[in-house]
């Protein structure tokens, strides 16, 4: 069947395309180039006055995983206030803070979404990730690998493994748990507390393995790029939400070396302690150094107000925020020699100086760092805020007169604590292309997404132009995954079910001569149990893996 | 005859996956690492193949028809049992949507002890590998490990070796409430546990008089259940110098009305632990043949642990009102389905209302229901997915044999299918 999409205003950052008038044609669920040889179109949308995007690609929002069940079992009071009735063609479920799989699926395409990929994939608890994924339609998805508080690696630096073997044993563990990236969380700090540490600065030693999170850090940066692994490791770092932590995130720039590095939800990372409170926003410093340093890329984690859940691999830093949490309930776990979580609701509060100021300097810095390629739209879902809050974050970030006036209703210290009403600057449709589309695509290495030129897989929305921008990115007139009409009007018209993309480095084999003994007498499961087969992600008929190219060996 | 080695157990719950198998043809037989749970679980003879539609052997497609006819206009289904895999799961929460019923798992009882305490305050646990190496402190409250997994200690216990002791034998292990059953419990070396007994009804003052030593509130009482104080007083003290100690309840052996308050209890006690300047977690023992399996995909579909009510055409979840038994007794349902595809010698609730019964070959029934539709075990018959008691790590099952038995799986997308 050949598709028409005729006369959208198109914006495609990655073909240099910024609101030109295009005809887009499919066929066969990718991009085509216009047809030459007379064949008839099958189909033909009139997009006339309408805003063309690829769809739009979450790099960062925790859609499977273990802790995210916890997270949904923990508040049943929140699902009961947002309940989804089945229809003819989907699902029922809840949603809010954390949603069922298949309303997380639905509400993401409802919103112009085609690809979305979890974070913190434990690979002792891949199989549910993948698991929870494989039931969340619609999207593409894929996750990052974490390591980094594995006693396995830990044991390697601790024994002084050459760069080789850890590499080996990086992209063993990646193609075991079925990523397309690496991911580290509070590096060391997760293992450390299992000592019983509460907390583990950059340059500070575990205690019982004497290395230091910096050294992990480069270790993995090293071996991502080594191995040809396209998005860049993916850091999460220490002191998460602790005042005066801007100058550890400084530090983890300089210390990484130049290497390639992904810093996640870069505003828990960036106070300062200036000021009455002690608490401040360190959000110049960090857009200067991100600006500066080419080799880093960032997405923000902005908070929005209201209820929420955090739920996150960093169990030192959950537990100490625990004395926050709202409703007054909470869960830590130590996970099986490989990591651990801690599940802390939140509800934050413009009226709260900290909460206030947090909102601001996550937007400070989304408007401070120049290059739309290097930096990314989330709230690290559910973390900041359920990613259905996207459209208003959207809007804050295109429309600066009501940018401030959401500012004026905020905490009174907290707006003279920030630069923001100063900030100009604007987001225009192209950067947002960028930023949804087109960079995130390329930060994590997918060949033939986010992108409307011809050979590209065809996910693309079309939005009626709007100024209220909230209005606009809310409900797309049209969503296409794969060249197939999912949604309309914001109403999901068809389910099909996304693949899940994967990155697939090589390693030598011998590494296992080291991991099976390790497994044998240290862990629970049998190496050969461990390891995810591709039959597990394709046998239910709707899953599928699509494996992306490496880069040139470094 | 063939032998497959590293095979892992849906049964056990706690993720036994070194047995060693023969199977020739339908018949197995575990050579290796097997246990009074597991060995007759995965030898258990295929009996019948044919399903049933009152008391006739059909074909499947005859008894997938009138399973959907049952169905087909009903009110208020219950589905209940949920003793199956991943898929198993998966497949009954879509009929349940489909149809409007209650999906109730088995033991959801037993479970909601735990739901209800950690849905109101949360919890500090830890898993089966942190426990083999790092616990150097069990306190057993309530229950028997080696009663509900009989190589409990022998595995994650007792191991040759620990990251972080220079020998597991130095382990202490305290019982409280129970008394150890045999010397599974005894270390290596010889060392026995410690047993603070109690009748099970003095247990939730015991573990209150724990609680109090630990926020070192004052106590005028000399002893507790027939426990002294100042025996408990060690044990806190114990608890407070421990490196990582381990507080593991079984939640199925607290027997008693509101046991949820003694698990929040046991939380609390963890929690309170960890802010005294060590390392502690909780550790809850229970949760084999599916249970967790059908709480993690119901929570994951749904939102909710698997008690929940379709009928509106959204998941509604009660931990009382949706339980299954009582629909059934109170006349709230208007047809059964039970789905067990593990245990052939459980029982589906008795009832007068048109039942569908999809179990594991060789069950018997005190009624014969209106369907039987013996169905293939997850792990023997068919691969799969299922979640250990620790609930973070699922186990990838194997199929075994070619019995030619459907999954649970295949029958209930068959059902759905023909409504």
């Amino acid at each position: 069947m050949l598709i028409k999409l005729t006369g959208g205003t198109v914006y495609d950052p990655a073909s240099g395309i910024d609101g030109q008038q295009q005809d887009i044609f499919i066929q066969d669920g990718r991009i085509v180039d216009a047809p030459t040889d007379g064949r008839p179109v099958d189909k033909e949308y009139d997009l006339r006055g309408k805003v063309v995007m690829s769809g739009a690609i979450d790099m960062h929002t925790h859609i499977g995983g273990g802790k995210g069940n916890i997270a949904r079992t923990l508040l049943p009071e929140d699902h009961r206030a947002d309940p989804v009735h089945r229809t003819q063609l989907t699902r029922s479920g809840t949603g809010h803070a954390m949603p069922s799989t298949y309303v997380a699926g639905y509400r993401y395409a409802e919103m112009g979404y085609t690809a979305c990929f979890e974070p913190a994939v434990l690979p002792v608890n891949a199989r549910q990730a993948h698991m929870e994924m494989g039931d969340t339609p619609i999207v593409d998805k894929g996750g990052y690998v974490m390591l980094g508080s594995d006693d396995f690696l830990l044991r390697m630096l601790t024994a002084n493994k050459d760069q080789k073997a850890i590499n080996d044993y990086v992209a063993w563990t990646l193609n075991a748990a079925k990523g397309i990236g690496i991911k580290v969380v509070n590096a060391g700090g997760i293992n450390a507390f299992k000592f019983n540490q509460r907390k583990l600065d950059l340059d500070e030693q575990n205690s019982h393995y004497a290395v230091t999170p910096r050294q992990i850090l480069q270790t993995l940066a090293k071996a991502v790029l080594e191995l040809g692994i396209t998005h860049p490791l993916h850091v999460h770092g220490c002191n998460l939400g602790v005042p005066g932590n801007v100058d550890t995130t400084l530090n983890t720039i300089q210390g990484v070396e130049g290497l390639p590095m992904h810093l996640t939800h870069i505003q828990f990372h960036s106070y300062g302690t200036e000021g009455d409170f002690k608490f401040s926003s360190g959000a110049a410093q960090i857009a200067e150094a991100i600006n500066n340093n080419k080799n880093i890329t960032a997405d923000v984690g902005q908070i929005l107000f209201g209820q929420t859940v955090t739920a996150s691999g960093d169990n030192m830093r959950q537990h100490a925020n625990h004395r926050f949490a709202s409703p007054n309930k909470w869960v830590c776990m130590d996970i099986e020699c490989d990591a651990g979580c801690g599940v802390v609701p939140f509800k934050y509060k413009d009226q709260n100086f900290v909460n206030a100021l947090q909102w601001a300097i996550g937007l400070e810095i989304f408007l401070l760092v120049e290059d739309p390629w290097r930096i990314f739209l989330t709230t690290d879902h559910p973390n900041g805020a359920p990613f259905t809050s996207y459209p208003h974050l959207i809007r804050l970030l295109m429309d600066r007169s009501f940018r401030n006036d959401m500012l004026a209703t905020i905490h009174p210290e907290a707006q003279k604590m920030t630069t923001l009403a100063s900030i100009e600057r604007e987001y225009t449709l192209n950067e947002i292309a960028i930023m949804t589309r087109a960079g995130a695509a390329r930060i994590i290495g997918l060949k033939d997404r986010g992108a409307l030129s011809a050979g590209n897989w065809a996910d693309i929305t079309v939005y009626t132009e709007n100024a209220d921008r909230q209005a606009m990115f809310s409900k797309p007139d049209y969503v296409f995954k794969d060249g197939e009409l999912v949604v309309q009007n914001g109403e999901v018209v068809k389910v099909t079910w996304g693949t899940t993309h994967i990155v697939k480095p090589d390693y030598d084999l011998s590494i296992e001569k080291d991991l099976k003994p390790y497994f044998d007498k240290y862990l629970t499961m049998k190496l050969g149990n461990f390891k995810i087969s591709d039959d597990e992600i394709s046998e239910d008929g709707r899953g599928s893996l699509t494996a992306h190219p490496l880069r040139g060996v470094a | 005859m063939t032998e497959i080695t590293e095979v892992p157990s849906p049964f056990c719950g706690i993720g036994t996956d070194d047995l060693a198998i023969h199977i020739d043809g339908v018949s197995l037989k575990v050579t290796a690492n097997g246990c009074a749970v597991n060995s007759p679980a995965f030898e258990l003879p295929i009996v019948d193949t044919a399903p049933r539609v009152a008391g006739q052997a059909v074909d499947l497609a005859t008894a997938v028809a009138k399973a959907a006819e049952l169905l087909r206009n009903t009110q208020q289904p219950v589905i209940g049992g949920c003793a199956t895999d991943v898929n198993g799961m998966r497949a009954l929460l879509a009929l349940a949507d489909k149809v409007g019923a209650v999906a109730d798992t088995g033991n959801f009882n037993i479970a909601r002890r735990n739901l209800l305490a950690m849905q109101d305050a949360g919890w500090m646990n830890t898993t089966l590998a942190e426990i083999k190496n790092r616990c150097d402190l069990l306190l057993i409250i309530g229950t028997v490990p080696e009663g509900f997994a009989p190589r409990f200690f022998e595995r994650y216990l007792w191991t040759e070796d620990a990251m972080y002791l220079s020998d597991t034998s130095v382990r202490e292990v305290i019982y409280l409430g129970k008394t150890p059953c045999g010397d599974a419990s005894t270390s290596p070396s010889g060392k026995k546990a410690q047993a603070l007994a109690c009748a099970d009804a003095e247990l939730p003052d015991v573990v209150a008089v724990l609680s109090a030593l630990i926020k070192k509130q004052p106590l005028q009482a000399q002893s507790v259940g027939g426990i002294t104080v100042d025996d408990l007083q060690a044990v806190a003290e114990k608890l407070r110098t421990a490196k990582y100690s381990v507080v593991l309840w079984g939640a199925g052996t607290l027997a008693y009305d509101h046991a949820e308050l003694t698990v929040q209890t046991i939380c609390n006690i963890v929690k309170d632990i960890n802010l005294q300047g060590t390392r502690c977690s909780g550790f809850p023992l229970g949760g084999k043949e599916g249970d967790q399996t059908a709480n993690q995909v119901c929570g994951w579909t749904t939102g909710y642990p698997a008690r929940v009510n379709f009928a509106k055409g959204y998941p509604e979840y009660d931990p009382f009102l949706y339980d299954s038994h009582t629909m059934l007794t109170n006349g709230e349902a208007d047809a059964l389905l039970w789905v067990q595809a593990f245990n052939a010698n459980a029982k589906p609730p008795l009832t007068e209302l048109p039942s569908i019964i999809l179990g594991r070959s060789g069950m018997s029934f005190d009624k014969e229901p209106d369907v039987f539709i013996p169905v293939g075990t997850p792990g023997i018959d068919h691969a799969g997915h299922a979640y250990r008691l620790d609930n973070v790590v699922a186990i990838r099952l194997k199929k075994l044999r070619d019995s030619g038995l459907p999954s649970t799986a295949e029958v209930l997308h068959a059902i759905e299918q023909a409504l």
